[in-house]
């Protein structure tokens, strides 16, 4: 048993690298998507103390949102500029109808009205693109299709989807982006500020409304940005949603506010989550991909209760 | 409170008890057949094909002849959302209407609907899913499975595998992966897969994906690339089966040994994989394409005519033709029942006669307009599946065509196994009720 655990698991590593390489692969690359995924948590979380229930939807939201633009005939890119102004214009509403007339409520008010806008958003969005599954519309967008294969020796064999690329340069690029955009420009700088302390922030005359506006928007981009990557593994579907919540141990783990934390979280449980499934799921018949993420967020946990990177909060009574 | 709040909550009030008024009402003089469906969740992909189906033939019997036997059909459909939960909200909420049978297109639904069907005298109709073993009429009077059970179709495949391979003896050493929804409509075959691997000594390598995985299922096709079984079977619903073909494609499977169930016939699960896709391959058991007089019928009265919510592009798909010959065997089951009891308007327990007396032969099938559209099927007071040959359809890049005859599923090894599973279901939910309803035949 021991020797099952401890030792051949890496015996098989050794024994086929090419094989050790793919899941190494495959791992960073759901990492990716995961923090992809987390990122968009993350946004909303900094700015308003809140858990945004909505972005599993907003990523099926904004990927059918595109796609149904293109069934109607408008050219892809295009489609891409019109879904980032829908975007916009439901960060706008949101903020409008949802968070104005909530402020200085209780975050657990807030989480509700986040549940409550998923709901709002699975009803409008199959109102509005039916509920059928719709194909990603990854070659319109000029995003690469094929796969190069790395052969070695007699059977050894690498693949590695060109999509997969794409998904990790652009989550690398909208990282950095995101990375500038708090640290250095004014209103990063004022996001900050209105996660620290809402009324401090508005004593100082930064507009919580515009702030919240941008911050919603921003999480929209990500989520559009999620979508198309996980569309195009698969399908834009309501299935997707489900998904989302492959970011709940990548945000235990990395923390609710750093963006840093939600890659290396991410790039942590997609790597555990493949290497363990792969190697050590077989000793126990497979299948404990879905909640060994949480084991080891929660393993984590035991050692920094704030995650990897988050706040360490003490409040004193 | 100001008239502000009084008119907002008068509104209110109206806009919620207004599905209450507009449902369908059932008329004295109509027969009343509620459609348990979903077009919403994460199964509404293949869902929405066969709620149209279904809803499109008896639309098309109400248009052309008046419903059956002089009586129209009041359908009503009830979103179910693929959840059990609220399958059984459905159920409770429209069998007081005089509901004839329930046709709940979820294995967890039918589960659970099973033990109710005896106490409510309403017969559940699971064509082709659901529990194998109720295809053992004298346990289960109420519930059919016609045409033919899970366990049916997995030896179907067994039995292909055996005939590219040289014969059922060549099976020996052989590894068989099986890749399926990790819910009870996947796990339904597994009994009778593990008892073919046994006898014919094949090797059986389980893959189950989780719902909430369905879309992320990497993990599950590296363990297929390092274990390199010899073929792999799936039993996939909704958004599993475009990602499986999918990741079949990208690990480089050879798609022509990747054979699925007939859940997995939908035009975009094989679609999703494009042209790399080209020789998957599933089972199925109704027509393929348009070219049927009946369809022609429901393009001309229903679709056409804008009575019906389905996209002309999928008109005619392999998932919308299965939810066609869904209702024809409700509406040849209500003709059959009507003939036995000479009654026009039904009861549950007419339904469950008509049921019972199914014989939708070729030359009824030909009456029909649909002549090709299915294998000719009967039911029996003992075998309520019947056990019916399905065919085996292959994609050619582009589309569905139909890569073997009929195959005579191995009833020889599965029959006894049926009736030891319904022995089994009966005594682990006794009292379970012992037959009492004569036999039709």
């Amino acid at each position: 048993m021991l020797y099952d655990i401890l030792v051949s698991p890496f015996v098989q590593m050794a024994e086929q690298p090419d094989f050790l390489i793919q899941v190494l692969w495959e791992g960073f690359v759901s990492g990716i998507l995961y923090a992809l995924i987390a990122l968009g948590f993350v946004l909303i979380f900094k700015a308003s103390g809140v858990f945004n229930f909505a972005q599993g939807i907003m990523v099926v939201f904004a990927g059918l949102t595109l796609v149904g633009l293109h069934e109607q005939g408008i050219p892809a890119f295009v489609a891409l500029i019109l879904t980032i102004g829908v975007m916009g214009v439901l960060a706008y509403g949101i903020e409008r109808v949802v968070m104005r007339p909530l402020v200085n409520q209780p975050d657990i008010i807030l989480l509700m009205a986040t549940i409550g806008l998923t709901y709002f958003l699975i009803g409008f969005g199959e109102f509005v693109f039916g509920g059928e599954p719709k194909r990603m519309i990854t070659e319109e967008l000029w995003l690469p299709t094929g796969s190069t294969a790395f052969e070695f020796g007699e059977r050894g064999l690498v693949v590695l989807q060109h999509i997969d690329i794409a998904a990790a340069v652009i989550a690398i690029l909208m990282v950095s982006g995101l990375a500038l955009f708090f640290n250095k420009t004014r209103i990063g700088r004022a996001l900050r500020a209105v996660a620290d302390d809402h009324q401090a922030a508005l004593s100082v005359g930064i507009s919580l409304n515009q702030i919240w506006a941008i911050v919603w928007f921003a999480a929209g981009i990500v989520a559009l940005a999620t979508g198309i990557m996980w569309g195009a593994r698969s399908d834009v579907s309501f299935a997707l949603e489900i998904v989302a919540f492959k970011a709940l141990p990548v945000l235990i783990l990395g923390g609710f506010t750093s963006v840093p934390g939600a890659i290396i979280g991410g790039l942590i449980i997609g790597f555990g989550e493949k290497l363990g499934e792969i190697y050590w799921g077989p000793l126990v018949g497979g299948g404990i991909e879905s909640w060994l993420a949480y084991i080891i967020a929660l393993i984590f946990l035991l050692f920094r209760p704030q995650g990897l990177f988050g706040e360490r909060i003490i409040e004193r009574v | 409170m100001n008239f502000r709040a009084i008119a907002l909550g008068t509104a209110l009030s109206l806009t919620l008890a207004a599905p209450f008024g507009a449902g369908v009402a059932q008329a004295e003089d109509s027969n009343y057949v509620p459609l348990l469906t979903y077009r919403t969740g994460a199964f509404a992909g293949s869902g929405i094909h066969i709620a149209n189906g279904m809803n499109d033939y008896l639309k098309m019997l109400n248009e052309r002849d008046g419903g059956i036997g002089g009586v129209k059909i009041a359908i009503e459909e009830c979103e179910t959302g693929y959840d059990s939960q609220k399958g059984i909200e459905c159920y409770e909420a429209t069998k007081g209407k005089g509901a004839l049978v329930y046709n709940p297109y979820s294995t967890g639904i039918t589960l659970q609907v099973i033990p109710k069907a005896a106490v409510d005298k309403i017969p559940v109709l699971s064509m082709g899913y659901g529990l194998s073993a109720a295809a053992v009429g004298n346990t289960f009077p109420w519930v059919y499975n016609v045409p033919v059970t899970y366990w049916d179709g997995a030896s179907v495949i067994i039995k292909y595998i055996a005939e590219q391979e040289g014969g059922l003896d060549k099976l020996k050493g052989k590894k068989i992966g099986y890749i399926f929804l990790d819910a009870g409509f996947g796990r339904e075959p597994i009994p009778l897969l593990e008892q073919l691997a046994k006898d014919y000594g094949f090797e059986l390598v389980q893959y189950p994906v989780p719902a909430k995985e369905m879309q992320n299922q990497s993990s599950q096709w590296l363990n297929i690339r390092r274990d390199r079984p010899d073929y792999m079977v799936m039993w996939g619903w909704g958004a599993m089966n475009p990602t499986a073909v999918k990741e079949a494609v990208k690990t480089r499977f050879p798609m022509e040994k990747f054979i699925a169930a007939w859940w997995s016939a939908g035009e975009e699960d094989a679609g999703a994989g494009g042209e790399a896709a080209k020789g998957f391959k599933t089972l199925n058991f109704s027509g393929v394409g348009t070219d049927f007089k009946a369809l022609g019928d429901i393009k001309k009265l229903v679709v056409d005519a804008g009575k019906s919510q389905t996209n002309p592009e999928t008109f005619g798909g392999a998932l919308y033709n299965r939810g066609v010959l869904n209702s024809v065997i409700i509406a040849e089951a209500i003709r059959t029942a009507q003939e036995k009891t000479g009654k026009k308007v039904l009861t549950g327990e007419d339904m469950r006669i008509g049921l019972e007396a199914l014989n939708l032969t070729e030359a009824r099938l030909q009456e029909i307009g649909l002549a090709g559209f299915a294998h000719p099927m009967k039911v029996t007071c003992e075998d309520h599946a019947g056990s019916h040959p399905v065919f085996i359809q292959e994609w050619d890049g582009k589309k569905w065509v139909k890569a073997t005859d009929w195959i005579e599923p191995m009833k020889e090894q599965v029959r006894p196994l049926l009736e030891a599973a319904a022995k089994d279901y009966a005594e682990k939910n006794a009292p379970w009720p012992a037959r009492t309803e004569a036999c039709p035949n």
